[in-house]
């Protein structure tokens, strides 16, 4: 009868699984609370890799010999882990990239290409990370276009009715994060997609700080590209995924070109593969495709509810022991939020909070989170921003709480 | 000057853990000869995504007097070790200055450019000035600019 989420949530196991949790910092075991920038990784995809290279490591779909063979037929099934994980449609439209930026990036330059005029307009939101403005401005530059930003509110949430009123005969794209990783605010997605294709345009997420939380179903939200990295999810670094739906990846032209994802080459004329090749010149990174699989396999085997039910009992934990501390303001008071938490002290400079709170042996990120915007929103230059994860403990938010009780005694 | 590094070495020889060395860059960070409100400006700002200092340089009797600020209160205290160190010395002597009590006192994780506190860019900034000085000295022969 008592049987609930949490009883399930075995946590010892889960950290078990984490070689790098049961080591030091500063002679004081480890506390990892910035999880949003990368997240450490399970025996599962570290092992995983080191597999490869002792045992089957050949480059994919080239050569006829063996190994080359089975590396092919992992790589591929890495494809269609990615594509069950965020039920696509077909394997063929999960294209690997090196990271979330680079699936930007690829976004700004094959669609903008396609489909990016002068006059025309490109929707982001104020809650975005540099990574899904700049690719942005870049293309507006080229293009002579002009980008439009959804304003949000002092609770970190968007003005969907300014949202509304944006859109336009000129409108091309929308791109907007899933959620905030600087104060984790989640985003609307779907109501902002449906919204969009009501006049029919069509709309990147941005998923990088939302795969790791909770599951995401591409075609409930009828996103049509979604992009997110490895690293941040449990996987390794470099690697990461752009998803787009099968009409548009036909449509839009490739962004790198190589090897691999031509068909023929003559001096005069080159005509490209199939997808999803057309999007992965060169050797792509497929140890790292291999990892990301095995860090799916993770998640799903451990339950993304799960890990959300548990996230959560952390955040609702921190904000109630966080809201006992005087002089503690919270930014991003948003009624849905992930697991993290941005934060200043009053008087305190972030840098100097963060150098103390390190000796402590935890790790917390300081400054802008490369989302200089959102700050200025706020009026403020930074924060302390502490962002947890799966395998985070309550007992480690009080260790936070005791250190930031040390802050505020050396410099309040 | 080398003198003045080895006693900052012994002053931090003192304290046995890294609580009482921050606990001493706060009180020295109240020392700090800070830059005139009128130089807190984006001209003599040095942007760092951490902390952003201000520093300022006049030359007074062939020496460089250094004033500076900052928003963060370790930075702050780190920039008056660096100042106790090169302020009111010529020219030559800060451009030679290779700063190795840094190391000794173990912050030397504080300088390093992955930090983006604007302290690397400070030090330049300081020797900088120092070699602006030194041009301006041998261009006019002689001492006691200001500016």
């Amino acid at each position: 009868m008592l049987k609930t989420d949490k009883l399930e949530y075995n946590i010892e196991k889960i950290r078990g699984d984490f070689p790098i949790l049961h080591r030091q910092v500063h002679n004081k075991p480890f506390v990892y609370f910035d999880n949003a920038a990368t997240t450490h990784k399970p025996l599962e995809v570290i092992e995983r890799m080191d597999r490869v290279y002792r045992e089957t490591n050949s480059n994919i779909h080239r050569g006829v010999h063996y190994l080359s063979d089975v590396t092919t037929r992992e790589f591929e099934s890495a494809r269609e882990t990615v594509r069950g994980f965020i039920n696509a449609r077909n394997d063929h439209e999960i294209i690997f990239t090196s990271g979330t930026t680079a699936g930007i990036n690829l976004a700004a330059f094959s669609f903008g290409e396609r489909y990016v005029g002068e006059n025309d307009e490109i929707v982001v939101s104020a809650l975005e990370h540099h990574a899904n403005i700049v690719p942005w401005q870049m293309l507006c530059e080229r293009k002579r276009a002009k980008l439009r930003v959804i304003p949000m509110d002092d609770h970190g949430e968007l003005d969907i009715e300014e949202y509304k009123e944006m859109l336009n005969d000129r409108t091309r794209l929308v791109a907007v994060t899933h959620v905030a990783n600087s104060i984790g605010t989640v985003n609307p997605v779907k109501k902002i997609t449906g919204i969009a294709h009501e006049h029919g345009i069509p709309v990147l997420i941005d998923g990088a700080q939302a795969v790791q939380h909770g599951s995401v179903d591409v075609q409930d939200l009828d996103a049509d590209m979604y992009v997110f990295s490895g690293h941040k999810m449990y996987g390794p670094t470099g690697i990461g995924v752009f998803y787009g739906k099968e009409n548009i990846l036909e449509e839009i032209p490739p962004y790198q070109t190589g090897g691999e994802m031509v068909d023929q080459v003559t001096f005069e004329k080159t005509t490209f593969n199939q997808l999803p090749l057309k999007f992965e010149a060169g050797t792509p990174n497929y140890t790292g495709a291999i990892g990301l699989a095995a860090a799916i396999d993770y998640l799903v085997e451990t339950g993304l509810d799960k890990i959300a039910a548990h996230e959560k009992d952390l955040l609702d934990y921190a904000a109630g022991r966080f809201a006992q501390i005087d002089g503690l303001k919270v930014f991003g008071a948003a009624r849905e939020k992930i697991s993290v938490i941005s934060f200043v002290l009053e008087d305190i400079h972030p840098y100097d909070a963060g150098m103390v709170i390190d000796k402590f042996g935890i790790a917390v990120r300081t400054g802008t989170h490369c989302a200089q915007p959102v700050m200025d929103r706020f009026g403020i230059r930074g924060t302390i921003r502490a962002s947890m994860a799966m395998y985070n403990t309550r007992e480690e938010v009080d260790r936070l709480c005791e250190a930031i009780g040390k802050v505020k005694e050396m410099f309040g | 000057m080398e003198k003045v590094q080895e006693e900052i070495v012994e002053e931090f020889g003192l304290f046995d853990d890294w609580m009482d060395k921050y606990n001493h860059l706060i009180e020295l960070s109240r020392s700090l000869p800070v830059i005139d409100e009128k130089y807190k400006k984006p001209e003599f700002l040095i942007e760092g995504c951490q902390s952003r200092v201000w520093l300022n340089a006049a030359m007074e009797d062939g020496r460089v007097v250094y004033t500076a600020d900052s928003d963060a209160v370790i930075t702050k205290g780190i920039i008056a070790l660096l100042i106790r160190v090169l302020s009111g010395r010529t020219p030559d002597e800060i451009l030679e200055n290779d700063l190795w009590f840094i190391d000794r006192i173990g912050l030397k994780e504080n300088l390093s450019p992955t930090r983006s506190n604007g302290l690397i860019s400070m030090i330049k900034q300081m020797k900088l000035y120092a070699l602006a000085y030194k041009a301006k000295n041998q261009k006019t022969g002689r001492n006691g600019e200001s500016g």
